[in-house]
């Protein structure tokens, strides 16, 4: 159980290494960080919450507090960091098909 | 483009209150595992810089009116009285005393007079940064 949680955690920090070195674009990049990065924290934290309670008979309710903390803050700094980029004009990838928000970035170019 | 900080707002809102109750806990517990009034004070204030970042500055001094020059102050104060204090004992300076006591709450606590002393640190370091952060924020 331990063994399993913590391995998922460091092969999902892993992937997250690979996906900010591959990806093509800003936020393809912030996309993959935000993701599996908190997965990967998250998974490491539980096995060490997990060893602690089964082997060391100790309860340690800040990895639990800091399991929530992470679970909450690390999609909200995705989110802005991605917003920002977007906001300050950074391009997209090519392979883009849609790009719903270009309307607003014309006005905000050249507002009449 | 109107900016929308929904989000970060929203999210604040539920963080805040972590933050400060683990600055709380990790004060209180200073002094058997790792903490004190240093690292209390700094995650007080980065609390506080997290509302501030969320909302305005004229907000934040809305909802806490604390003149931060007083709260230094305050805090020096109550260091030196838990250092002066043991003149009157006729003890060396800066010695310590601690007891046990039958609280109505707790049942039996061991009571310091080295928390008083970190609460005196714990007030000068929030009230340093808050006072830094406020006179660089306010430059326009």
């Amino acid at each position: 159980m331990i063994i399993i949680s913590i391995s998922v955690g460091v092969i999902f920090s892993v992937v997250t290494a690979l996906g900010l070195i591959r990806l093509p674009d800003v936020y393809t990049r912030t996309h993959a960080a935000s993701k599996s990065a908190t997965l990967g924290v998250l998974g490491i934290l539980t096995g060490t919450f997990l060893h602690f309670l089964l082997i060391e008979d100790h309860f340690n309710p800040q990895l639990i507090i800091a399991i929530a903390f992470l679970f909450i803050t690390s999609p909200v700094s995705g989110h802005l960091i991605g917003r920002a980029a977007y906001m300050s004009g950074t391009e997209l990838a090519k392979e883009t098909v849609r790009d719903d928000m270009k309307i607003l970035r014309k006005k905000t170019e050249d507002p009449k | 483009m109107k900016t929308n900080d929904v989000m970060l707002q929203t999210a604040t809102k539920v963080v805040i209150f972590i933050i400060l109750l683990f600055a709380v806990h990790i004060f209180f517990t200073g002094h058997y595992t790792p903490g004190g009034g240093f690292v209390g004070g700094l995650l007080t204030a980065s609390a506080i810089v997290l509302l501030m970042l969320a909302f305005d500055l004229d907000t934040v001094k809305k909802i806490l009116p604390l003149n931060y020059v007083a709260m230094v102050a305050v805090g020096l104060l109550i260091a030196l009285g838990t250092a002066g204090a043991s003149i009157v004992f006729d003890v060396p300076f800066f010695t310590h005393a601690y007891d046990y006591f039958d609280l109505p709450l707790f049942g039996k606590t061991s009571l310091h007079s080295a928390a008083l002393f970190d609460l005196g640190v714990y007030l000068v370091v929030v009230g340093v940064t808050m006072t830094i952060i406020q006179t660089i924020g306010e430059d326009e």
